[in-house]
């Protein structure tokens, strides 16, 4: 078994005790890796219905098979645990150094449980693993970690992924970074890794990654990386294309908290105006050669000098969710983000909820904190001010508003009371990133159902919307769009296993990824086998929410604005919105297709079939379960 | 063959282009120790920010002092093509070349324990043409003399020079 590296390391920071086990042939070819193997690890070492922040509930970083070798951003990682945003599988995926240090550190997947007396980092040199006091770090940035780390070891080289402040008071949707940005994706994952009182993990490995077919691997990776830069990827890179503009004009830009679906202040983050004035370079990840991010630098005013790595989802997320237009303010309040370690997509969906009800009066200015003069800070939409101050806020925790908002938009709108949990944007509990779901009804289905909240990059739904496959906005159920969802969804179950990067998935095909597997693994598999793959992560998935009791067809909702409040379209006198009954449609298709009970549960041939026999109890329960309610009905 | 000095060909790393995105040293590791490695590279990235990156290899210098600091007389350069080899018997590992050298341009290999550096890949099936080169996706690898380096140097300013003048010309004579 190549480019594996054939263990798993166990981590108990309640007793500083570590051990390692071996990751079989078997186990690799059925999850993969990333966070196919980190889904099965969760289901292993998790015990269901513990709090996310429970010591027990572990932290599980994983490597993929390409990582640590030349495979096209392929040197990636994935987070999974249970998500203390959702209490369902929370994962988080990115491409970073970290993962192929770590795979080079001799480790397919670290699973961390416990919690340590005080703030500690983890030190993982090779075979070594040291917990070291990290105390002096409180309320660094994750660059600031990376830097002091490397200067206590002594080794520049070293790669640290860690948490930021965000993550240390157990805001619910902090983040991972690594390489001092690269953030891992949503759910949470910062402030289970904070919960655990780990500020950072950092790690030297000096192993080889060998693969099974050097020269076949190599040849392999040679067109892909020629391919993509074929690829249309200007529309990857967010502030030099039209994405925004083409979004705007779809009416699937959501806007002042999904309010409505035209953003007045386009015009002002045109893609000319911010490349002309604020782009100072386009940049890759780690081995790729897809270049996607772009660096914004503020050129002048009161914001100048600021930098950050701008991502499109920011820019609808920050700006159009809360209304605002000053770029300037966009990327400071990326700046800020980056600094707390806090998910970009939920810190904008949270702060457009509080402006959302600032504007309805649920929120009085008294609550939102006195400023010098003694007024209350002013949350209409729009004022950038408003938006840097939450931000700070939420992050430092330090008052009764951002304390209450650094619990996520759910528990905050309980908090609250009264019409608040309407104008509260989520699935599962989990904020929406800023696409408008009501024009874009394909993707809506898709967010619905999946087990991690509403990740857009868990789904790809939008794009099938987007790309026209489906018709936008689409009004009534049509035929084939449940077995194309459900295929993409098995599909990005197996790129984020692999770890292979979305953006630069266009050039593989199933056959493709198959070879790649071989070369790289030696291991056979068929285009069918992975298709089961990426099908037996999304049961494994499903049947974990279940046994958190949220894996069922109650729990695949949107949320009430989507559902209950038109918004009209462009070029179309019609208002849209997602209506129950369309919604309930599509979710009967889609468990079909999947073949689970009319309930979202997986049945037990399904499963046996999938390999997962041994899991069948938990359907069984389920399904006994579902049919006691209906009697009881 | 190259016999001259100023015809000695060397990798160079242009920061404006550059990525930092490590293809060059996973690359490296390929050709030279057929397997993934950048701990075994011959080529090391410098990541000093989001616009600051930069990689570093031999640049095969005149009068290199590697081979003059070398105790045991281990090192020697190849007079055709600038290369610095290692005599693998002779060398200790005692890492005194590594610490002469102002570009970091040598390191000890991790499992042999000696040193090594950039063979522009003569010793690998390519030939003798450096493969992060060949995959590097930025164009931020180039493999010149000292001497393209000074022309293209020399072309660029004064490209600038000219164009600036050009610029304010105009100005002026649009004001007129």
């Amino acid at each position: 078994m190549k480019a594996y590296a054939g263990k798993i390391l166990h981590v108990n920071l309640t007793s500083g005790q570590s051990r390692t086990e071996d990751l079989d042939e078997k186990t690799a070819k059925l999850y993969l890796g990333g966070m196919g193997l980190g889904i099965n690890l969760l289901m292993e070492h998790s015990k269901p219905g513990k709090d996310a922040f429970d010591p027990d509930n572990p932290l599980i970083y994983c490597t993929g098979p390409l990582s640590g070798t030349l495979g096209l951003a392929g040197n990636g990682y994935v987070v999974v645990s249970k998500s203390p945003s959702t209490g369902c599988v929370g994962e988080g995926q990115v491409q970073s150094f970290f993962g192929s240090e770590l795979k080079r550190a001799g480790y397919d997947a670290v699973v961390i449980k416990g919690k340590l007396a005080h703030l500690s980092y983890l030190w993982i040199d090779d075979n070594q693993v040291q917990i070291r006091d990290a105390q002096h770090l409180m309320g660094c940035t994750v660059r600031e970690v990376e830097q002091a780390i490397r200067n206590e070891v002594g080794d520049f080289s070293i790669r640290v992924s860690g948490i930021g402040v965000a993550g240390e008071k157990l805001c619910r949707f902090a983040t991972i970074i690594s390489d001092g940005h690269y953030a891992v994706g949503r759910a949470g994952l910062g402030a289970v890794m904070g919960s655990k009182n780990l500020k950072a993990i950092a790690v030297r490995g000096t192993h080889d990654v060998n693969v099974a077919d050097l020269e076949s691997f190599t040849s392999f990776v040679k067109t892909r990386y020629e391919r993509v830069k074929n690829l249309q990827t200007n529309k990857y890179q967010p502030l030099v294309s039209k994405s925004l503009l083409e979004l705007n004009s779809l009416s699937a830009v959501a806007v002042k908290n999904w309010s409505n679906t035209f953003f007045e202040g386009v015009e002002k983050l045109g893609f000319e105006y911010l490349n002309d004035r604020y782009v100072k370079r386009v940049v890759g990840c780690a081995t790729c050669g897809l270049n996607c991010n772009s660096i914004a630098v503020v050129p002048d005013g009161s914001f100048k000098g600021e930098m950050a790595q701008f991502d499109f989802d920011c820019l609808l997320s920050l700006g159009s969710l809360c209304g605002v237009d000053c770029f300037d303010v966009l990327v400071k309040a990326v700046c800020l983000v980056n600094d707390y370690g806090f998910d970009c997509l939920s810190v904008g969906a949270v702060v457009a909820f509080a402006m959302d009800l600032y504007e309805q009066g649920i929120l009085t200015s008294k609550q939102t904190g006195a400023i010098a003069d003694g007024e209350g800070v002013d949350l209409r939409f729009g004022n950038g001010d408003a938006l840097l101050y939450l931000i700070d806020k939420i992050g430092k925790r330090d008052d009764w508003l951002g304390n209450v908002l650094a619990e996520g938009v759910v528990r905050a709108a309980e908090t609250f009371g009264g019409e608040a949990l309407k104008y509260a944007c989520h699935v599962k509990g989990l904020e929406l990133p800023g696409y408008d779901l009501r024009t874009l009804k394909t993707a809506a289905l898709s967010f619905s159902v999946m087990f991690s909240g509403d990740r857009r990059l868990r789904s790809g739904a939008e794009l099938l919307d987007v790309n026209g496959v489906f018709s936008c906005p689409k009004t009534e159920n049509k035929p084939g769009v449940d077995r194309t969802l459900v295929e993409v969804s098995h599909r990005y179950n197996v790129l984020d296993s692999l770890i292979i990067c979305k953006l630069t998935s266009e050039v593989y095909t199933w056959q493709d990824l198959a070879d790649y597997y071989f070369f790289a693994t030696g291991i056979p598999v068929t285009e069918e086998e992975l298709k089961q793959v990426g099908e037996r992560i999304e049961n494994l998935a499903r049947l974990f929410n279940i046994l958190e009791g949220k894996g069922t067809r109650n729990y695949d909702d949107l949320p009430y604005k989507l559902k209950n409040c038109p918004v009209s379209v462009k070029g179309s006198k019609k208002n849209v919105f997602v209506s129950d009954d369309e919604l309930q449609l599509g979710l009967d298709d889609y468990y079909a297709t999947c073949g689970w009970t009319a309930d979202g549960i997986p049945t037990p041939d399904r499963l046996k079939q999938l390999g997962l026999g041994s899991l069948s109890y938990i359907s069984e329960s389920a399904i006994a379960a579902a049919r006691a309610q209906q009697e009881e009905n | 063959m190259a016999t001259r000095p100023q015809d000695r060909k060397f990798i160079v790393s242009n920061p404006e282009k550059c990525s930092g995105c490590s293809i060059c040293e996973y690359v490296c590791s390929m050709a030279n120790e057929k397997t993934f490695n950048p701990n075994k590279s011959r080529i090391r990235v410098i990541n000093r920010g989001l616009l600051t990156n930069m990689a570093v290899a031999c640049r095969k210098c005149e009068d290199p002092v590697c081979v003059a600091s070398c105790p045991k007389n281990a090192l020697s350069q190849e007079k055709s093509t600038g290369i610095i080899r290692v005599n693998e018997h002779a060398c200790t590992g005692c890492g005194w070349c590594i610490g002469a050298c102002s570009f970091g341009a040598l390191n000890l290999h991790p499992e042999k324990k000696i040193v090594y550096t950039c063979n522009s890949c003569t010793d690998t099936n390519s030939k003798g043409e450096p493969q992060c080169i060949a995959w590097c996706t930025e164009g931020a690898l180039q493999y010149v003399t000292a001497e393209t380096l000074a022309q293209k140097a020399r072309q660029k300013i004064v490209t600038q020079l000219l164009e600036t003048r050009e610029t304010s010309k105009e100005k002026t004579e649009n004001k007129q």
